[in-house]
């Protein structure tokens, strides 16, 4: 009997020092120089992190999320989990609000002036006044996908969508507000109106356009125009690059109304434990040739001016990917968080329009 | 008559295994695909090579295997000596744990993702390969159980007695004649708790820390910008290790055939 204690006492211990030795392989890499990156999922050109490290002698812990309602509860839970973080503009805000951010310290990020301050205007206007959270990654516009082949008039205008020549081959997106969001424009309001005679107007013109649409989907817009299913889409403008890659037919146009415009950008954990490597990570992203490589491998458009001597001509020159800085300042906006009374109007109308 | 009868039920089986295996080509199909899409490009190598440079990629593959031998070893260990303890009760006391037992595996994996989450954190505990471990372990103990228990209950108890009565020490006993006795059942249970560990998304997903990704996080992080088709490559990678494997058991030597059978 003692004999089989002894021998279950010396299982645990060795089950102990195999957990033990499990944990203290992980705990071993909290050294002073370290930076923990919290990014989308593919959403860099992997090489650069090698690049870094090397350049700075400081270790990257590379993670990845699929959603921004997925990286938030994790960083509100401890905001000291990762330093720097890239979630899309609206969560930014959120984030801000909650205090779960630190303020930039620009006088480190000695290549800010390679950013188009078209993009950090608007920013300020609409998400980080001063801009004193937020660095710009990637950006990019809502917009129509059409094919070419099967559309022969000019795209140019939200107006194509309810043209009923193109009946059964257009695509929308089936979310709450790119939904209103085009028709919200197309009647020249704001896309954040909460009007209810403006929305009420949208919900009636969407409504009219429901029998010529072949179908509300929101990633399916991408393949099915690649695979010539339908005329016109909606869709991200991240997306145009790749579609025209498999489908050359394809071209993409920012309607002359006026658009959503997105942006996904570095920010610093309010209790990040190593906030100077973060500005040297933010500072290594916006260089040029940097910012340029990402641009290549991401392929969405990078709101990094000086980079844009690295890129290819024709990619440079095509509206599409690189507007006009005229209509991102003049007719774009970035969607507001409306409060809850308004975002359940949203919903209630777009119930009536499905 | 006889012989439309067996046609037909070859084409059944046919079909069987054109259902279950078709999505399967059809991903070693596109890991060749030069493209990045579903349109064919042309054939070549180039989703390999970029699976043998990623580090994230590499690092997630090692996390996945470590993780799953770390936890089915850890959980068999701890499984055997359970089933001692189970055994050692009688009537009531047993059925009792048994059924507490039969609770984490019936239990939605969110369920036990999320307690063990907020467990995690109710006792201070940094998020990283540790908790994935521990909540591995944790989910495999119970197919460990399960598979070990019936074995340890058919067999005859008085062996180990004699076993002690002829002289052995009880380490000798329990090795010797217990330990053998029940091993194809520890061994389907360390198999069942290692694929387990690494089919498991929806606990890894809730329970790991910064820079941790198993194969299925990091796919499905990738989500907004499309799957890329290293994936696939690393995918037919893991398809064709299995069935190496498992021709290689099934061609195993005469000697390991009982453990074979069990498997």
């Amino acid at each position: 009997m003692k004999r089989n204690v002894i021998f279950a006492a010396f299982l645990i211990a060795a089950l102990s020092i195999v957990v033990m030795a499990a944990c203290g392989g992980s705990g071993n890499k909290q050294e002073n120089n370290v930076l923990k990156v919290y990014n989308w999922g593919d959403y860099i050109d992997e090489e650069l992190i090698g690049e870094f490290e090397e350049e700075t002698g400081i270790k990257v812990i590379y993670d990845t999320f699929s959603t921004n309602e997925e990286m938030y509860p994790r960083i509100e839970a401890d905001s000291s989990l990762y330093d720097v973080v890239c979630p899309s503009e609206y969560m930014v805000k959120k984030m801000m609000e909650n205090d779960l951010l630190m303020p930039l310290d620009w006088s480190k990020l000695s290549n800010k002036d390679n950013l188009n301050q078209t993009y950090m205007k608007i920013l300020s206007d609409f998400i980080d006044p001063d801009n004193k959270y937020m660095v710009p990654y990637c950006w990019g516009t809502v917009g129509i996908l059409y094919n070419t082949k099967l559309v022969d008039d000019v795209v140019d205008s939200w107006d194509i969508l309810w043209d009923e020549k193109y009946s059964g081959s257009i695509l929308m997106q089936d979310s709450v507000r790119d939904a209103f969001m085009v028709a919200e424009k197309k009647l020249g309001y704001s896309l954040n109106t909460t009007d209810p005679g403006e929305l009420e107007e949208c919900m009636e013109l969407l409504k009219a356009q429901y029998p010529l649409v072949k179908a509300y989907v929101i990633d399916e817009v991408r393949d099915k125009m690649i695979a010539g299913d339908a005329a016109l889409g909606v869709i991200y403008s991240g997306e145009y690059l790749y579609s025209k890659n498999e489908n050359p037919d394809l071209a993409y146009a920012i309607p002359k109304e006026g658009t959503n415009v997105w942006y996904d950008g570095w920010v610093i954990t309010k209790n990040s434990k190593n906030a100077d490597a973060a500005h040297k990570w933010i500072d290594f992203m916006l260089r040029a040739d940097v910012a340029a490589r990402n641009f290549d491998y991401i392929t969405y458009p990078t709101p990094n001016k000086a980079a844009e001597e690295f890129i290819d001509k024709d990619i440079l020159s095509d509206p599409a990917v690189f507007p006009d800085d005229k209509i991102i300042s003049e007719k774009c906006e970035m969607y507001l968080y409306l409060g809850k009374d308004a975002e359940n109007e949203y919903y209630e109308l777009w119930k009536k329009v499905k | 008559m006889k012989k439309l009868k067996h046609m037909l039920g070859n084409a059944y089986l046919a079909l069987v295994f054109v259902f279950l295996y078709a999505p399967i080509v059809t991903l070693i199909v596109y890991s060749f695909n030069e493209g990045r899409g579903r349109k064919w490009q042309g054939f070549s190598g180039r989703w390999y090579e970029e699976l043998f440079h990623s580090a994230q990629i590499g690092d997630a593959v090692s996390n996945t295997l470590t993780i799953a031998l770390l936890s089915a070893l850890i959980a068999t260990v701890i499984g055997v000596i359970s089933c001692l303890g189970l055994q050692a009760l009688r009537g009531k006391a047993r059925n009792v744990y048994l059924a507490l037992n039969n609770i984490p595996l019936l239990n939605s994996d969110l369920v036990t993702g999320l307690s063990l989450m907020l467990a995690f954190i109710a006792v201070g505990v940094t998020f990283g390969y540790s908790t994935v471990l521990l909540a591995h372990i944790s989910f495999n103990v119970p197919y460990v159980i399960m598979n070990v228990m019936p074995r340890l209950r058919q067999m005859n108890q008085s062996t180990y007695e004699a076993a002690l009565d002829l002289g052995a020490r009880p380490v000798q006993a329990f090795f010797k004649v217990l330990v053998p006795e029940i091993m194809p059942g520890v061994i389907s249970g360390f198999l069942m708790a290692f694929t387990m560990s690494l089919d498991d998304f929806i606990i890894t997903h809730f329970t790991k820390g910064p820079g941790i990704n198993t194969i299925s996080t990091l796919i499905y992080s990738e989500i907004r910008r499309g799957i890329k088709p290293s994936m696939n490559a690393l995918s037919t990678i893991m398809f064709i290790s299995a069935i190496i494997l498992l021709v290689l058991t099934n061609i195993s030597p005469k000697g390991s055939k009982t453990e074979v059978k069990y498997i």
